[in-house]
């Protein structure tokens, strides 16, 4: 297969088209705009909504918008951590961190604590927590009597979430009806819910991964630095490098190589695999997505290489 | 896989939202999977899950069935059909494209209405082999009265399977003949027209060698040099106030702003404005946002404004020149597209919200209801049920800005929310004020 010429690269195609008018807004300030709009919605129409940070990139650049659409006031709802108690160290130490920096309380659920009710079971003391999180989740829902979460998931990521709402209703179970969802018309959300009910509401549902990374370059936005290429013991597994912790160790016969990878999502440890690369700063990330050719999700996640449909699945009990 | 093409990006266009009509015998899965595949916004392990299902359909060594990338859903792979409108994307060097892809089957009105409702085009697909004799499919002028409807001010007419007509250019010219008239009966004003082969890619977004008469650009280059959005900013002002930011400094001096995004017009520091409903007018002393305060801040804007005087501002009001005659309406006849399973009783209440107002609503009549299969309109009717156009009668507890939606749709566009199930039961787009009614502040 050829490459595939731009359209713009034929002289013949400039010529009989009007000139575009020129636009107020570039694609960041038209997606900033956007999210802050949808931001100031949930503070004025929910009662208690709460924000999710888990220190992902995704999620600080929630904070950044969520300062773009309050400030000088406080942020009017606190940020919630899902912990699933298999985080990089780096990234909690982060989420503290930021969280203080910018003066909002922070409230932490974690799995162990679901584990310990006995609401959630493991088969295995190491499997992977990351669908564990829906309970944990719920419950805080429940405990918090949160009528809205807010949470940086993009329609781009996988293609359950292609049909997502940007204020998506919850049932009183938790539950996302993929073939029940309310219409969403204009910039007219409905955030309506009777008592355990509740609203996901995404703002940044119309971000792709590259206007992410090319918002954390034009913000200089703070990231955990192992979203940045660094030297790490990784093991190849099912065309995934898999990094070497005391939850990930190596299996009989796999080789420990030194790595220069980076994260692109950073999630539960045993199931958020880094990829190669040089990339050193968010410019470089930048020209690095524009070229990848995998997505985020394919390149990263063990769990989500289950089945076709298991990002669904987990949405509809109840997984952001 | 194809070599990237990156270049340094030159221009920047913001954003270009689109509806695809069409069916899926049209090719219109096929269209979004060549432009998404073309313009590279397919990743190799989607396009390789995509070969396997080809492979999985019995198609072995065939080429990737590209209308599967925009398969969704658990239950639409089980039954073959989309239920309901998927968002995607991807961008060329020039500017960003977020397709709304619906679904051409069940509640098809639904759900075109609600992906039409945010789109700034609509690209309607045509099949060159079922056009017989210049004669248009019923759902081709359905696609073009409801894209009309909601406002879409650019159509481009994509007229595929041109291969299965032999690149033929007389077919394309009397099927465009035969748009040109359906569009100057609707009232579509700009029209643009481009013959496609979706399923081999020609004029989509790479130029076709097979057709030497068409001189035109491919299907990309006319979506990126559509003007950018509505021009909402040469429109009178409307800035709806979302809510009050207030903060306590360290100083005497608390901080008081109306945050909002400006929906239609300019904003502008030190301009005088009047705030509806309640007529009372002020200066503004300030455009804040986190950035740095703003000289001016024109529709789609998201900024905090600062009154040179303090007065009672809420949620729900809405800031105009102070000059403007705007109407303010208690009654409304509007146009409306019933989306609840539940028809429309008049008996009931709803909660109606236009930019960020919401008031409660009662349907005092059903005027009329337009059949979208034979576009016509009967007079004789009392309720809408789902899917169903329609005009009706509000009746408003509180008066709102009634902006007509044609004139203004940022402010001229409602839905209307049951009061009790808290279902999004209609889309709503003012027609007018009633004029018995109507106070002109």
């Amino acid at each position: 297969m050829n490459p595939a010429p731009t359209a713009a690269d034929h002289p013949e195609n400039r010529m009989s088209v009007v000139a575009a008018a020129p636009v107020a807004l570039d694609h960041l300030a038209w997606l900033e705009a956007e999210a802050i709009h949808i931001l100031r919605e949930v503070a004025a129409e929910c009662a208690r909504p709460a924000l999710l940070f888990s220190g992902g990139k995704d999620s600080v650049v929630l904070l950044r918008l969520a300062e773009k659409a309050f400030r000088p006031a406080r942020f009017p709802f606190p940020l919630l951590h899902i912990d699933t108690g298999h985080n990089f160290p780096e990234v909690v130490a982060f989420r503290d961190a930021r969280a203080a920096a910018l003066g909002e309380r922070l409230i932490v659920r974690t799995v162990d604590d679901s584990i310990a009710r006995g609401s959630v079971r493991l088969r295995h003391a190491d499997d992977s927590r990351n669908a564990a999180q829906s309970v944990t989740l719920l419950e805080a829902v429940a405990e918090l009597k949160l009528d809205a979460c807010i949470g940086g998931a993009r329609r781009d990521e996988e293609k359950a979430r292609a049909k997502e709402r940007v204020f998506s209703f919850r049932d009183d179970f938790g539950q996302w009806d993929p073939k029940a969802q309310r219409p969403e018309l204009w910039n007219l959300y409905n955030a309506r819910v009777h008592p355990g009910e509740h609203v996901r509401v995404f703002p940044i549902s119309n971000w792709t991964e590259l206007d992410v990374w090319q918002y954390i370059a034009r913000e200089r936005l703070a990231l955990p630095s192992l979203y940045y290429a660094h030297p790490r013991a990784v093991v190849r597994r099912r065309g995934l490098l898999v990094p070497v912790t005391p939850l990930t160790p190596p299996a009989p016969g796999e080789t420990v190589e030194t790595v220069s990878v980076r994260f692109r999502t950073v999630g539960d440890i045993t199931c958020t695999c880094p990829v190669e690369s040089d990339a050193g700063t968010a410019d470089e990330i930048v020209a690095e997505t524009v070229l990848t050719d995998i997505t985020e999700r394919g390149a990263t996640r063990l769990d989500d290489r289950t089945s076709d449909a298991s990002m669904e699945r987990r949405k509809k009990e109840g997984y952001f | 896989m194809n070599a990237p093409v990156h270049r340094p990006q030159l221009v920047d266009r913001g954003v270009l939202r689109f509806i695809t009509a069409g069916s899926v015998d049209d090719g219109k899965s096929t269209l979004i999977g060549r432009l998404l595949h073309d313009a590279r916004g397919v990743y190799v392990d989607q396009l390789d899950a995509v070969r396997r299902a080809t492979r999985d359909r019995g198609g072995v060594d065939a080429a990737p069935d590209l209308s599967l990338l925009t398969d969704g859903l658990e239950a639409e792979r089980e039954q073959g059909i989309t239920i309901d409108v998927a968002y995607r994307y991807f961008a060329s060097p020039v500017r960003k494209f977020i397709i709304a892809d619906t679904p051409g089957h069940e509640q098809y009105t639904r759900n075109m209405v609600t992906a039409a409702s945010t789109a700034d085009a609509a690209v309607i697909l045509i099949d060159a082999t079922r056009v017989r004799d210049g004669e248009l499919l019923a759902q081709t002028r359905r696609h073009s009265v409801i894209a009309h409807l909601l406002g879409i001010r650019h159509v481009v007419v994509a007229i595929n399977k041109i291969d299965l007509v032999d690149f033929d250019a007389g077919v394309f010219d009397r099927i465009r003949d035969a748009y040109a008239a359906l569009a100057a009966q609707i009232g579509l004003a700009d029209v643009r027209y481009v013959p496609v082969s979706a399923l081999a890619g020609d004029n989509v977004v790479a130029r076709s060698a097979r057709m030497p008469w068409y001189a035109g650009p491919t299907l990309l280059a006319l979506l990126e040099d559509l003007p950018a959005s509505r021009n909402d900013a040469a429109l009178p002002l409307r800035f709806p106030v979302q809510l009050v930011i207030r903060a306590h400094g360290d100083t005497a001096d608390d901080y008081r702003g109306y945050a909002g995004q400006v929906a239609a017009g300019v904003l502008r520091a030190g301009a005088r404005v009047r705030v509806l409903p309640s007529g009372e007018i002020a200066t503004v002393a300030a455009i804040d946002t986190h950035d740095g305060a703003l000289p001016t801040a024109s529709a789609g804007r998201s900024v905090t404004v600062r009154l040179d005087r303090d007065l009672d501002v809420s949620r729900g009001d809405v800031l105009v020149d102070a000059d403007a005659t705007v109407p303010l309406a208690r009654r409304v006849e509007a146009r409306v597209c019933w989306l609840d399973r539940e028809p429309l009783d008049p008996r009931r209440r709803w909660w109606l919200r236009a930019g960020t107002r919401t008031v409660q609503a009662r349907v005092e009549r059903v005027v009329s209801r337009l059949d979208v299969r034979t576009l016509q309109t009967s007079t004789a009717v009392d309720q809408l049920g789902l899917n169903d156009i329609g005009r009706v009668v509000l009746t408003l507890q509180q008066p709102i800005v009634a902006d007509a939606y044609d004139a203004i749709p940022a402010t001229g566009a409602f839905v209307l929310i049951d009061a009790t199930t808290h279902q999004t039961a209609a889309a709503g787009m003012i027609v007018a004020p009633f004029a018995a009614d109507t106070e002109v502040a």
